[in-house]
């Protein structure tokens, strides 16, 4: 199927964008890579009059250091992130997140921004941006502000940016010398985990110095499993110490049911997942 | 309509288009360029793969208005001067193929990830293959394609 007819501009400033949404107010949606946008619009799921590719904004690409951070454009795409020498150094969860989200072929169109912006609680990175504290720069007919990511992902398929705002970048604290890893478990090839968990992990002369563990497709949004950095935080880092803690990965989480799997199973995944990750973000 | 302008398979054109036409629709219905085939409506199956500036991309799933001033090269640029290319040849040469639907994409997808990695493994093929199905051949022989064509292209 192909979508149904709308009328399609272009901007190349982000002025001129922010312009168009405040024109088109909900008749209108922004396009990026549209890989998640177009199957929605294919199968007629979504109808908008007007589509604004925020595609052909320079200013909305690319990746910078900003000193203690890392600062991610919107459109920047998923193969561009994850082979970047910049991020692959100081955010490495990210860049192995990226590995194994979707295809090549998805990950040469698909961006950064796009898929935060479409919160699926089942992508991939909602969970490693909010493990590392990630800032969202956003843009609206008021200027802009920036959300934190504990504010940003605020509901199923839902952020807290207004309907009239866009995502311009992320910045991301770096975390170089950490390790990183993200344990996703899938049933078929390039497909959204059932379940999947972001650790990052700072070890010092044998212990954990800091940890920061973030869930995938465990509730509406991606959710910390603070109780399980709380159990890791000071104590040896050892694969005893790992299973324990991660024991405590599903603690007030509200996880889905569904053809893949009831809650209890991915309560269950959750707990195996977090161990598997944190002990090769902690190499041990 | 909105004006496009774009090189495909080495040529440039231009055409009015409704901004819904998928990329995919604009090749093969436009253009002719019938060896690009849609497979699903999910994205999923990859048959449609071509390059966009030199990337391989799902063109069921990009709208041709996208990809205005890009460069794209389909499965029916990649022979030149009627010598296939090293990737098509393998797949001739291995039996890759039994009805052939995935070919188009498989071969499109199998050149962007050699471009990538001259020298993959059997696991980095089927990885790099992944958003690519093909319901015949248990892709056995498409991985030795893969490994043929990798090995006369570093030759
Ligand atoms: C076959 C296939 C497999 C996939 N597998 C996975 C997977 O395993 N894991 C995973 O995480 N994802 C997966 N995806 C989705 C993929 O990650 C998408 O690239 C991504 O979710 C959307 O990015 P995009 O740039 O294509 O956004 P688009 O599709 O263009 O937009 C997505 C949504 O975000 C909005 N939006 C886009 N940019 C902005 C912005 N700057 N500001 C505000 N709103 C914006 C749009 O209006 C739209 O609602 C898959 C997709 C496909 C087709
Ligand atoms: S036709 Fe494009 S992915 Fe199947
Ligand atoms: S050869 Fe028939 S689908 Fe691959």
């Amino acid at each position: 199927m192909i979508p149904a007819d709308f009328d399609y501009l272009a901007p190349t400033t982000l002025d001129e964008a922010v312009a168009a949404l405040a024109e088109h107010g909900d008749d209108a949606k922004i396009i990026a890579g549209g890989q998640s946008l177009l199957p929605v619009l294919r199968m007629r799921l979504n109808a908008p009059e007007v589509l604004i590719d925020v595609g052909r904004i320079e200013a909305l690409r690319g990746i910078r250091d900003d000193g203690d951070a890392l600062v991610i454009g919107a459109t920047t795409t998923h193969h561009t992130v994850s082979s970047d020498p910049l991020v692959r150094e100081h955010v490495a969860l990210i860049a192995k997140a990226i590995e194994h989200l979707a295809d090549a072929q998805v990950r040469h169109r698909g961006t950064f921004g796009g898929a935060l912006s479409h919160a699926d609680p089942a992508g991939d990175l909602g969970a490693p941006v909010l493990a590392l504290g990630a800032e969202f720069l956003v843009a609206g007919p008021g200027g802009r502000r920036t959300i934190a990511a504990d504010d940003f992902f605020d509901d199923f398929f839902t952020t807290s940016m207004a309907d009239d705002e866009l995502l311009v970048e992320v910045r991301i604290p770096k975390h170089t010398g950490w390790g990183g890893h993200y344990e996703k478990f899938v049933r078929v090839a390039h497909q959204w985990p059932i379940v999947a968990v972001a650790a990052a992990v700072r070890t010092a002369g044998g212990a954990i110095a800091e940890a920061r563990v973030g869930l995938t497709n465990m509730d509406v949004t991606p959710v910390r499993a603070r109780a399980v950095e709380e159990a890791l935080v000071g104590m040896p880092a050892s694969e005893e110490v790992i299973r324990q803690a991660a024991a405590a990965a599903a603690d007030g989480t509200n996880p889905p049911t569904d053809l893949n799997g009831d809650a209890d199973y991915r309560r269950h995944l959750a707990s195996v997942l977090t161990r598997r990750a944190v002990l090769a973000a902690a190499e041990v | 309509m909105t004006r496009i302008t774009m090189t495909v398979d080495g040529a440039t054109v231009s055409d009015d288009v409704a901004p819904r036409t998928l990329l995919v629709h604009y090749l093969r219905e436009t253009l002719g360029k019938t060896g690009t085939v849609v497979g699903c409506d999910t994205s999923n199956c990859g048959a449609c793969t071509v390059h966009l500036d030199g990337q391989s991309v799902k063109s069921c799933n990009v709208l041709a208005v996208q990809a205005d001033g890009a460069e794209a090269t389909t499965i029916e640029g990649l022979a030149s001067d009627g010598e296939l290319h090293p990737v098509q040849r393998a797949f001739h040469e291995c039996h890759a193929l039994q009805c052939g639907y995935c070919t188009p994409g498989m071969i499109m997808q199998s050149v962007d990830l050699l471009a990538e990695n001259p020298d993959p493994s059997e696991e980095q093929i089927r990885i790099g293959l992944e958003g690519n199905l093909c319901r015949c051949t248990g892709y056995q022989n498409i991985v030795e394609a893969v490994r043929t064509a990798a090995k006369e292209v570093r030759s």
